[in-house]
């Protein structure tokens, strides 16, 4: 089950950085990193999707592996920085 | 500087042994167009296109012996000839020509294959040797001059580009799946391997002996590096630096013989500054220097530029190179430098050697290897760096030198300090994979492989190009310093197999310009490797000793100044409304499909967002798009439509 927010960034990430329409195979815990999926510049294009898509402002130091890293992760740190953030169950 | 082309055993008995050499030194004629020559026997045949830079009456080739015995078509430049020739005379021989050809000619027939390692140069030599019925094929040892095979039917053809390979009936060009993995992973095919299936490459330092139906490929030298810890290498400072700079004199005094006048490219760093500098000391003339310029700051150098020419008085001259400028030559640039790129770097070097041929010149020097031989790239520090961090894990403080690689980099210094820790960490702890130094690198490239189709990532199913370079290693590279074998990577590998041909031979000699190497001197190079790594990397300081051997020739802004490497506007030069036709037509669905080599809908939706991001294109996507449209290319000039 995932929830919208979860949907979302899927998308972003297979759109954006795999170039591709299946969003639903990627493990929520892998790391972005370390699987060379996000490089450099592909978190400052992480962070601008967060910021538009879901009305939030990124801190400096919140752009740390720790919130954005995983897929999980970052659902985690949006519900964490905004409560209100819809983390309905996409069915 | 020419081309060369030629057979040994052709069985081509639909085509006259003239004809066939016609065919393929007609198409070679950019890296000659002086005049050609022929010379052509039932066993064998050698034909050559010059370019006249010595002895310009009397050097016509292929150029036999004395009794029409043995007989040579050559490539290139033999730095030393004339010590050599003087040595020869000594002993008795007697010369037709003042050329470095015949100085070639007679070591062959007094010393057979072992003559190569004599030579100091640039080259690629083919020898047909009657007597023993016995082809030759040479080339220099790092890789300055090109020069290809192929066998078929029993014939072994040999020419200094592929595209003359392909003037012989029965051969064609089908790009190779396993070139294409490894120019999507280091940005060149390991040699002998070309881009193209059937078609291989002398590798840099090796000599091929062809005769009674045997093919031998060996190595004639290597580079080698002293074992970490042996302090064989262990001098004073100050001489090394004297002995450095008596031998970078004389790599280029020796590079300044010509016949016809020499020019330097000048590109604002240490390197090409050192070597107008030098030239200023040695030759008494006014030194002509030509430079590229960029219209964006991150890629422009036209102040450093400038510097020089002041502090030495230089006659220069420099040529704007636009992102539409790039775009309208770079169908060109591909069928020159004959394989993908993942950089448009090679086409402002195309503009460059067309601009210094429009002003007269066929020579020019240029700082290519410095940064190999004498450690200046980030990728040096990084890996250092990586090393220094891997020791102590968890220290809060060595990752903020992370910080001081790539300043040039804009979006990698926007990083936050925690997200630059976690992209240079990935894989610290591999410390004894032997390509450790470049395996950040090798990922990154990589990535573009997302691209592959489904076609021909089954075709590759079971390959792994980083295995195979390291089973291609040395059997002592272990034995080597961290610093060495990281040089080693670039030195024996990137250099020929990219900086020297895509950025090379192949855009110079595209306009029939030849480019020469001071700091690849062999001489030079085997000095370098064995100075201790530590004086070559201070701290992080790139170029130590270069900078303090050379200091007093250069101003101190120009000495003192970090290593800024060569870079061009990438993407960004084939979108838009400018963008040049072809791409569209290249990167469509239907042509896509069917060269199948990439995943049309992964390459559209790539392509669109490109266009969005425009000049916000990140590194991983230039490189992708790059590569993919450059592979379009190259299948369209030399598979899909051979002759255009």
């Amino acid at each position: 089950m995932q929830t919208n927010t979860e949907h979302d960034i899927r998308v972003f990430i297979a759109k954006n950085f795999l170039f591709s329409d299946d969003f639903g195979t990627l493990d929520a815990e892998c790391s972005l990193l370390e699987t060379d999926i996000i490089n450099s510049i592909g978190v400052l294009e992480l962070v601008m999707f967060l910021e538009e898509h879901f009305n939030i402002k990124v801190k400096d130091a919140e752009v740390v592996p720790e919130n954005l890293d995983s897929i999980k992760a970052m659902v985690a740190y949006l519900q964490d920085k905004s409560p209100n953030v819809d983390v309905r169950t996409n069915v | 500087m020419c081309g060369i082309a030629g057979y040994l055993a052709s069985t081509r008995s639909d085509l006259p042994a003239e004809k066939l050499l016609e065919n393929m030194i007609r198409v070679l004629a950019h890296r000659g167009p002086d005049e050609h020559g022929f010379h052509a026997e039932k066993s064998a045949g050698l034909a050559h296109t010059r370019l006249s830079i010595l002895d310009l009456a009397g050097g016509q080739q292929p150029m036999a012996n004395d009794d029409e015995t043995v007989w040579i078509s050559f490539n290139g430049e033999i730095f030393n000839y004339i010590e050599l020739r003087e040595d020869l005379k000594q002993r008795g021989y007697r010369f037709r020509t003042s050329s470095d050809t015949e100085v070639i000619l007679r070591l062959y027939e007094e010393n057979g294959a072992d003559c190569i390692k004599q030579l100091n140069g640039d080259f690629a030599i083919a020898i047909w040797d009657g007597r023993r019925k016995r082809l030759m094929l040479a080339r220099d040892r790092m890789g300055v001059r090109p020069i290809y095979f192929t066998r078929n039917e029993g014939g072994l053809y040999f020419a200094s580009e592929v595209k003359a390979l392909l003037q012989v009936p029965g051969i064609s060009a089908e790009l190779d799946p396993v070139a294409l993995d490894q120019i999507f992973t280091f940005w060149f095919p390991l040699a002998p391997r070309t881009a193209f299936k059937n078609i291989q490459e002398i590798p840099p330092a090796h000599i091929l002996l062809a005769q009674n139906g045997h093919v031998e490929l060996r190595p004639y030298w290597s580079l080698d590096y002293p074992d970490i810890g042996s302090r064989e290498d262990q001098c004073d400072e100050n001489e090394i630096a004297e002995e450095l700079r008596y031998l970078l004199e004389d790599a280029t005094r020796i590079r300044l013989r010509s016949d016809v006048p020499v020019g330097a490219y000048l590109s604002g760093g240490l390197d090409s500054s050192i070597l107008a500098a030098v030239v200023n000391e040695i030759a008494p003339d006014r030194l002509r220097t030509f430079s590229v310029t960029f219209e964006s700051n991150e890629f422009d150098e036209s102040e450093f530029q400038n510097e020089m020419v002041r502090a030495l008085g230089t006659d220069h001259e420099a040529t704007l190179c636009t992102g539409n400028d790039i775009g309208a030559i770079f169908r060109e640039v591909i069928h020159s430098t004959e394989r993908p790129v993942l950089r448009s770097a090679p086409a402002p070097l195309f503009a460059l050697s067309r601009h210094a041929r429009e002003h007269g010149f066929k020579v020019v020097l240029s700082g290519e290897g410095a940064d190999e031989v004498f450690a200046g790239y980030d990728i040096f520090k990084e890996a250092k760096l990586r090393r220094f961090c891997a020791r102590q894990p968890g220290s809060k403080f060595r990752p903020l030198l992370f910080k001081r690689l790539y300043p040039y980099l804009p979006n990698l210094q926007k990083q936050s300090q925690k997200y630059l820790e976690a992209f240079f960490k990935i894989g610290m702890g591999d410390k004894n994979d032997p390509l450790y130094s470049h395996l950040p690198r090798f990922r990154t490239t990589s990535s573009a492989k997302l691209f592959f189709s489904a076609d021909l990532k089954d075709e590759l199913k079971g390959y792994d190009a980083l295995e195979e370079l390291r089973n291609s290693l040395p059997d002592n590279f272990t034995r080597w310093h961290p610093l060495s074998q990281a040089q080693y990577l670039e030195t024996a590998h990137l250099l020929p197999g990219y900086i020297l041909s895509s950025q090379g031979d192949r855009v110079s000699m595209a306009h029939s310009i030849e480019g020469r190497y001071p700091f690849l001197d062999h001489r030079v190079v085997e000095f370098a490797a064995k100075i201790p790594p530590e004086l070559k990397m201070r701290g992080l300081h790139e170029k130590y000793i270069l900078r303090k051997a050379m200091s007093k020739l250069l101003p101190k802004e120009i000495s003192n100044r970090p290593k800024q490497p060569y870079r061009a506007p990438d993407a960004l030069s084939f979108l838009g409304d400018n963008a040049p036709d072809y791409v569209a037509e290249l990167l469509s669905e239907k042509e896509l499909a069917k060269t199948g080599y990439f995943n049309a809908k992964a390459v559209g939706k790539l392509h669109a967002k490109c266009e969005a991001r425009q000049q916000g294109t990140g590194f991983h996507d230039n490189q992708a798009f790059l590569g993919i449209l450059s592979t379009q290319l190259l299948d369209k000039e030399f598979c899909s439509n051979p002759g255009s």
